[in-house]
């Protein structure tokens, strides 16, 4: 998937954050993408954007605009750290924290807002998390 | 951002002007301790209107300021919550199942009356 | 990202000088080329939607774009111009096949003149063609696809639109918002009737919505979801919700489902539903009626 001029916002404070959540606005905007969906994806992006101000105090979030084989554009945020990592990651995409499942990092959430995600992460190296949100015209 | 806190006859008002950060919700936290024992509020009305966005972590914040606020016999009433912030939050798996919501300021303030009990005085 | 116009036998460097004497040749021959191409274009009935000026317009910019495409190998320009032209055309009632034909002409208009040229020389016209045909195809291929995409996009927006409309909210009284659903729900169009429904909220300042699902036959356990977060996500917004019309199959399937009826408040018909609505709302009145409320 080509990514069309990045932008990369590196993440150590929390108004860094809603700098991160601006910028994917913009480019949703910019594709057309429902306010619904432009809101989906600024929540999905605080929430992992958090994790990143939590756990490893600083990290970097990045914005683009892709596209799919067939023409279809979307915004793919790939919010990265080199903090702790997860050892179970797993465990980490099990909802219900206060009921014993998961691990209250809001990642199950953050799935649920978008349409492709991934995790990727080790303990010692640090934890990747990607989020596209495709253009339903 | 030091959200403000009005007082509005028996009750109070805070309205959230925009993202808060992890210190914002200590010291929204604080404050509206502060006020609601120092009026002897018997509610606050928590607008959050002009937020594009609640996360879990600001609707833990909210839920844990209710939860405060009744300690001191005060209810609270989340209010202005927007209908794309509405759809997100449940898709996240936030219902905000025992704290009070209402539409807007004017809402809000209808509920806190008339959770008083009948023929409560002016108090 | 330029993309290369293939070269094809014999080497790079005389592809690269035939590519070169093409062009002279299409430059040279503007004027008449796009003349015959216009011609051939009303000739076929073709973009019967435009006029002959417009034509003529969109045929010179096409052809330059055609020849800019040859000369420098890339395609960017000419997609851009493609997606504009068909964002131009489309609400015009333009069809695939008729911007498919154009293209096609313009090929052929281009191939017939490369032949008399060098009628002379069969070994030479082959040599030429050689470097032609893959760029011409190309260049058709790009139009064709960035036209079809438009139409795809436009069809879909009006796909939108239609569901919108066909699925009104409905305010009968103050602060009561209905919401007759009709016909089969699918997730997308579940999704679109929450956000509807949730703007409705907010513009009719509704305490009490009444969501009557007696015109659904069935629905399946994505749109029970959607239902269910319908209501949570109204209740955010301080409106209440009642679900009338719920069928004994439906209710089973809810059941089956797992999905917790006891959040939903689910009264059997519509009237009935109007009727709780009411005594939601007068209850909610009474009760403000101790406390100064001036509001009403």
């Amino acid at each position: 998937m080509p990514a069309e001029g990045a932008t990369v916002i590196a993440i150590e404070s929390d108004s860094d954050v809603v700098t991160a959540r601006q910028r994917a606005r913009e480019l949703a905007a910019e594709l057309e993408l429902s306010s619904t969906d432009q809101t989906l994806l600024a929540t999905a992006i605080s929430e992992v954007a958090r994790n990143i101000t939590t756990y490893a105090r600083r990290g970097e979030v990045s914005v683009s605009i892709v596209e799919d084989g067939r023409g279809r554009r979307g915004i793919r945020i790939v919010a990265s750290d080199q903090g702790p990592g997860i050892a179970d990651v797993e465990r980490a995409m099990q909802d219900g924290y206060t009921t014993g499942g998961g691990l209250g990092l809001g990642l199950p959430g953050a799935r649920r807002l978008v349409d492709d995600f991934a995790l990727d992460s080790e303990p010692g190296r640090g934890t990747t998390v990607t989020l596209v949100k495709w253009s339903r015209t | 951002m030091t959200v403000p806190i009005l007082k509005q006859g028996p009750f109070l008002i805070a309205t959230i002007q925009a993202a808060l950060t992890d210190t914002d919700v200590l010291r929204l936290q604080e404050d509206v301790m502060q006020q609601v024992t120092r009026h002897r509020s018997r509610g606050i009305v928590v607008d959050v209107t002009a937020l594009d966005v609640m996360d879990s972590f600001v609707s833990r914040s909210l839920r844990g300021i209710a939860m405060m606020t009744r300690l001191r016999g005060a209810s609270t009433v989340i209010v202005g919550i927007q209908p794309e912030v509405a759809f997100a939050m449940v898709q996240l798996g936030m219902s905000f199942e025992d704290v009070q919501t209402a539409l807007d300021l004017e809402e809000g303030l209808a509920l806190l009356q008339a959770r008083r009990e009948p023929g409560d005085g002016a108090g | 990202m330029a993309e290369e116009v293939e070269a094809a036998t014999n080497g790079n460097q005389q592809s690269a000088d035939l590519l070169k004497e093409l062009v002279a040749h299409l430059s040279a021959n503007r004027t008449n080329l796009r003349q015959e191409w216009a011609r051939r274009i009303g000739e076929a009935r073709l973009l019967t939607a435009l006029t002959p000026e417009e034509i003529f317009n969109e045929a010179t910019s096409v052809y330059d774009n055609y020849v800019e495409v040859l000369e420098t190998g890339l395609v960017e320009a000419l997609q851009d111009y493609a997606r504009n032209l068909s964002e131009r055309i489309i609400p015009r009632g333009v069809e695939t096949d008729e911007v498919l034909g154009i293209v096609l002409l313009l090929r052929d208009v281009l191939a017939r003149s490369l032949f008399q040229k060098y009628q002379q020389d069969f070994a030479y016209l082959n040599k030429v063609l050689d470097a032609y045909e893959p760029a011409a195809n190309r260049i058709a291929n790009t139009v064709a696809i960035n036209f079809v995409q438009e139409r795809e996009r436009v069809i879909r927006q009006q796909q939108e639109a239609i569901r919108e409309l066909s699925t009104p909210v409905l305010q009968v009284r103050e602060r009561l918002l209905i919401l007759p659903i009709i016909g089969v729900l699918d997730g997308q169009r579940a999704r679109q009737l929450t956000e509807q429904l949730l703007r409705g909220i907010r513009a009719n300042r509704a305490r009490v919505v009444v969501i009557d699902i007696t015109g659904v036959p069935t629905i399946d356990s994505t749109v029970a979801n959607h239902l269910v977060q319908t209501v949570d996500a109204s209740r955010l917004m301080g409106a209440s919700v009642i679900i009338t019309g719920l069928s004994p199959e439906i209710a089973q399937t809810l059941v089956t489902l797992g999905v917790d009826l006891s959040k939903v408040n689910a009264i059997g018909d519509l009237q009935g539903g109007i009727e709780e609505a009411e005594r939601l709302l007068g209850y909610q009145v009474s009760l403000g009626e101790g406390a100064a409320d001036e509001s009403r």
